[in-house]
Formats: C-alpha cells, sequence, structure tokens
C-alpha cells in the first residue's frame, strides 16, 4: 500500500511541475506604443504590397486586426476584392497598420505578429488567420500564444518568429504607419485611400470595382496610372 | 484492490492531460505540444465546447470524481463491492463513451487528430477497463 502512495505522489509532483513549467513559462511580450520612429524603422517598407506592379489603380487600406469593422472586410469582401481586382492587375492594394490603442489593447500586438509572419513571407495568409480567428483571442488571455499558433498554422518557422516577437522590432514601424494615417486624416478603419481620397468604413467588393473601373476609365491617353494618393505607394514587400 | 489502485493512478495522469489542455483552452498555457498542429485545429473547433462547457474542463472533472471514487474504494478495502466501486464504474462508461463520440467528431467531423486528446481516450479506456474488472473482481456486497 505504501509503494501506492509513493507512486501517487510521484505522478502528483511531475505531473503538477509539468503544468506549473508551462503556465510560469508563458511568454510576457508587448509591444510598446508610441515609440519615437527612427529612419531605420521604415526603411524600404511602406506596407504590405500584393498585386501587379504594373496595375492601373492602387489602394492602400488601413486597418486594425482587432478592429471588427476590418475583420468584416477581411473575411467578407477581401476574398472578392482579391479575385476581381488584385489578381486580375487591375489593382495594387497595400494593407497598412493602424492600431486604435485605447479599445484595441492587442492590436499593436497582432500587428507585430503578421509583420513576424512577414518575414517568412507569410503576411497574408496569418493577416486571414487573424481576422477569421478574430473573435477568439480579442478577449481573455493567451494572446501571443493564440497568434504563435496562427503563425504556425500558415506554414511559419515558430524559433525565428519567437525572436522576432520578442525583439520588438517592428515596434517602430507599427507606429510609423500610425502617425502617417494619422498625418493623411484616418481616423477610424478600415480606411482606404484611393486616388487621394480617403474613404471610410467597410466598402463592398461591388463598389470598390466600380470606383476602380471608373478610374481606369477616365486614365488619360497613354495609360496614365492613377496612385493611392498621398506619398508614392511603392512596392516593397511582396 | 489493485484494480482500483489503477483506477487512481490513472485518474490522476488523466486529471493532468485534461489539465493541460482546458489551461490552453482558456488561454493560460501560450502553445500546446503537439506536433501536427491538429490540437489547435480540435481545441478551435465547435465539439471543444459541450453544453456551453469547454470538453476539457468536463474532462478535468470527471477524472477528479473517477480519482476520489477510487480512493474511496481504496480506503472502504476489502473484497467487496461497495457503492464507490459502482459509481466508478458508471463514470468510466459515461467517460469512455463520450470520449468515443469526440473522437469520431476527431476522425470525421473535424478531420484533425489531437493527440494529447488521444491519450486521453487511451487513459480513460484503460480506466473502464480497470473498474470493469475491478468490478467484476469483487464479490457482490452482502
Amino acid at each position: 500500500m505504501k509503494k501506492f502512495y509513493y507512486l501517487l505522489v510521484v505522478v502528483g509532483v511531475v505531473g503538477a511541475g509539468v503544468i506549473g513549467w508551462q503556465v510560469m513559462g508563458t511568454r510576457n511580450v508587448s509591444i510598446p506604443a508610441n515609440v519615437v520612429v527612427t529612419a531605420a524603422d521604415t526603411a524600404g517598407f511602406q506596407g504590405y504590397v500584393i498585386g501587379s506592379d504594373t496595375a492601373p489603380v492602387t489602394i492602400v487600406e488601413y486597418a486594425d486586426f482587432q478592429c471588427p469593422a476590418c475583420g468584416d472586410f477581411d473575411t467578407v469582401q477581401w476574398p472578392e476584392v482579391y479575385d476581381k481586382l488584385v489578381a486580375t492587375g487591375k489593382v495594387r492594394w497595400i494593407y497598412k497598420d493602424w492600431p486604435i490603442d485605447g479599445a484595441h489593447r492587442y492590436a499593436r500586438l497582432a500587428m507585430h505578429a503578421a509583420a513576424c509572419a512577414d518575414d517568412q513571407g507569410k503576411f497574408w495568409p496569418m493577416k486571414s488567420r487573424l481576422y477569421a480567428y478574430q473573435f477568439q483571442w480579442s478577449f481573455g488571455s493567451g494572446q501571443y500564444g493564440k497568434f504563435r499558433d496562427y503563425a504556425k498554422s500558415v506554414g511559419v518557422d515558430a524559433g525565428p518568429w519567437d525572436a522576432c516577437m520578442q525583439s520588438a522590432k517592428y515596434a517602430g514601424r507599427i507606429q510609423a504607419t500610425s502617425e502617417e494615417g494619422a498625418r493623411l486624416g484616418v481616423t477610424s478603419t478600415p480606411t482606404f485611400l484611393i486616388a487621394g481620397r480617403l474613404i471610410l468604413g467597410v466598402q463592398g467588393s461591388d463598389q470598390i470595382g466600380k470606383t476602380v473601373d471608373s478610374l481606369i476609365a477616365a486614365r488619360p491617353a497613354g495609360g496614365g496610372r492613377p496612385s493611392a494618393g498621398g506619398k508614392p505607394a511603392a512596392r516593397t514587400t511582396r | 484492490m489493485r484494480y482500483r489502485m489503477g483506477a487512481a493512478l490513472l485518474s490522476l495522469i488523466g486529471f493532468f492531460v485534461a489539465t493541460y489542455l482546458y489551461l490552453y483552452k482558456i488561454g493560460k498555457i501560450p502553445g500546446i505540444a503537439c506536433g501536427t498542429g491538429g490540437c489547435e485545429t480540435v481545441q478551435a473547433s465547435p465539439w471543444a465546447t459541450f453544453l456551453g462547457l469547454p470538453v476539457a474542463l468536463i474532462g478535468v472533472v470527471g477524472y477528479v470524481a473517477c480519482l476520489v471514487l477510487a480512493m474511496v474504494g481504496i480506503q472502504q478495502g476489502g473484497e467487496r463491492r461497495h457503492w464507490s466501486d459502482a459509481l466508478l464504474l458508471a463514470g468510466a462508461t459515461v467517460g469512455v463513451l463520450f470520449t468515443g463520440w469526440l473522437t469520431y467528431a476527431e476522425a470525421v467531423l473535424i478531420e484533425a487528430w489531437c493527440r494529447w486528446c488521444l491519450v486521453s481516450a487511451g487513459i480513460i479506456t484503460l480506466l473502464f477497463l480497470a473498474a470493469a474488472l475491478g468490478w467484476r473482481s469483487l464479490r457482490p456486497a452482502a
């Protein structure tokens, strides 16, 4: 009987130790807001770009991963926008971070998680995953672990991603696009910059398609290219 | 008696496995050591919740109940069946049926395998066998 109790205690101690080690080992990463932006933070980066370099129209989206409206746009409208406008070569799409810090406490961490996935060429699938599971990570705790799981599920190598997250190396870049959006007049998300006009709120894919078609039709002879407006949007990421 | 001891040890191991899954489910553990990625898929699926409760939490409670019943049986001693043996067998039967349904859900509905869920399925199956064999080996109470 004594042996049984010894065994029970050993199993209990080992089990509690493993569980405790797992819980205590939870990484505590935070991405600071309002950091001082340096030139190095934004060097060679003007957003996450997808689409043809020669597309006649460029659209910039300012968005926040924790914003429900951005989630609606990404899960409902974006697949059609991509298929009809980006994949067909009509539009070059630039995604930029615009965190709403007061309301969305995990937005910058999510943005940094996507930026670190981008290091491995996985920004776009990570973006889709973050929006698709927005309801799962917007509340409660353990965001780092959830983001890590999403990153792994889209094929990101967890080791370099962990190192990237721990370094918080993209905090300045997120701050830079936040300040850039504010300078342009962005006040909420999602906001779209199309041909120099800021369009606030979720836009339907049909509406965006009509705008794009009208811009293409209005192009000057010779195929001039209406830019998004604001800063010239150069392809930098993909 | 050895079946009761076996049931107690299995319940304790199962408790830790279920606790690990539950802590992951509520975000207290950052990542789950799964290997296949299937654990995340299964844990995020609708089948990870039953009657509004996380299945892993039901597992934690169930294993604790089995551990308590097995320990009560050990304390009662003797070679006769006690009420705790009957409750342990009933609980293990419910557990193994529930786990069978969840394993079916993994295979057919979710199409992803959670290794830790399979470990728990193995534990509850062994626990059921221990409870059933223990019940069989004991004489009916007078």
